[in-house]
């Protein structure tokens, strides 16, 4: 099998990827996105910059810190009809928060009390219908960035000042949501085809609970509602290989989130005792069939 | 893979490079903190990383 692994560059995760690759007797080229530079209308005929023509890859596994880049590589690959993972729609959903909590409504997935205004006026009435605290998000992003938890009309209208004047057009698309209160961590699961393989509590004093910024991993059991819940939430982005943050309100009920497509998991393995990396790479080279 | 350590570019540090390191591969300066990108391994080269951009992430 020839796979193709597309990095912006090499991370705990994509080393420990490697490996479940190489466990199973494939040895994936590594691509750049620095080196990327296709003619969009040659087809896969063309090389990659390992030297080899993307049509010889039976699959590209995409794991690029660089969301546009990767997302626009899927994009064209995608339209070449190779296979990657993910695919195009499930990152250009999850790359984007808007579109993610469209999916989850269509898809009766629960989700916090969302809503999007254009301008810092009608931004103003989205936070105070949904009632402070409230949350303000950019649509794109991630790590836990530009995130804000509004307490008051004051902080409210400084926010919005700041976004709207500071900010490029998309810190002008303003998504608001209620503020869960959890209880000091919240639920990181993973997804893998249609089956969550493992999940983690992340507890922090700070209300983002982030490992990257400083929340601290445990095991959270994968009960039967936990995985039916992240099971729709992944098949609401179109499914793959997917990262369910999940809140849990006062009553213990889930709520979804955010969705990520290109997961960081370099923590999680330890505390659920699962090789995340190799279940994973099992799963793509099940889903692509070809014999090494 | 040369024995002789790297040094930071940023601090001019020796840098200890994991006996499994790859190319392409970040890694920190235990003296200054900074995040490094490993060029090349024989010889071995480093380069600050690329500052994190706005569409970094998950």
């Amino acid at each position: 099998m020839r796979v193709a692994l597309l990095v912006t560059h090499i991370r705990a995760e994509e080393k420990l990827i490697l490996a479940a690759f190489n466990n199973r007797a494939i040895s994936p080229d590594i691509i750049l996105d620095r080196e990327l530079n296709f003619n969009i209308s040659e087809g896969p005929q063309q090389l990659a910059p390992s030297g080899i023509a993307w049509r010889e890859y039976d699959m590209v596994f995409e794991r690029c810190v660089s969301t546009s880049r990767g997302m626009y590589a899927l994009a064209i690959l995608n339209s070449w009809g190779l296979r990657t993972f993910n695919t195009y729609e499930t990152a250009a959903i999850c790359g984007d928060k808007l579109r993610t909590s469209i999916a989850l409504t269509l898809h009766g997935v629960p989700q916090p009390h969302t809503r999007v205004a254009f301008t810092p006026e009608s931004a103003m009435q989205a936070i105070e219908i949904v009632e402070y605290p409230a949350v303000l998000k950019p649509v794109t992003g991630s790590w836990g960035r530009l995130l804000a938890r509004v307490h008051n009309r004051d902080s409210a209208e400084a926010i919005l000042e700041h976004r709207q004047t500071l900010g490029d057009y998309n810190h002008h698309i303003y998504y608001v949501q209620e503020y869960v209160d959890k209880p000091g961590r919240d639920i990181r699961a993973f997804v893998v085809g249609n089956r969550t393989i493992a999940a983690i509590y992340r507890a922090s004093n700070h209300w983002i609970t982030n490992t990257a910024r400083g929340g601290l991993a445990s095991n959270c059991p994968v009960t039967e509602s936990l995985n039916e819940i992240c099971v729709r939430a992944a098949e609401a982005v179109g499914g793959g290989i997917l990262a369910i943050d999940l809140l849990e309100d006062a009553g213990g009920k889930f709520i979804v989130n955010e969705i990520n497509h290109t997961m960081e998991f370099r923590n999680s393995s330890k505390p659920t005792g699962v090789d995340i990396a190799q279940e994973v790479i099992d799963f793509v080279i099940g889903e692509v069939g070809v014999v090494a | 893979m040369t024995n002789e350590a790297p040094l930071c570019p940023e601090c001019d540090a020796e840098v200890d490079i994991p006996g499994d390191a790859m190319e392409n591969e970040l890694l920190s300066c235990l003296e200054c903190g900074i995040e490094l990108e490993i060029m090349s391994l024989d010889p071995i080269e480093l380069e600050l990383a690329p500052e994190v951009e706005e569409d970094w992430g998950e």
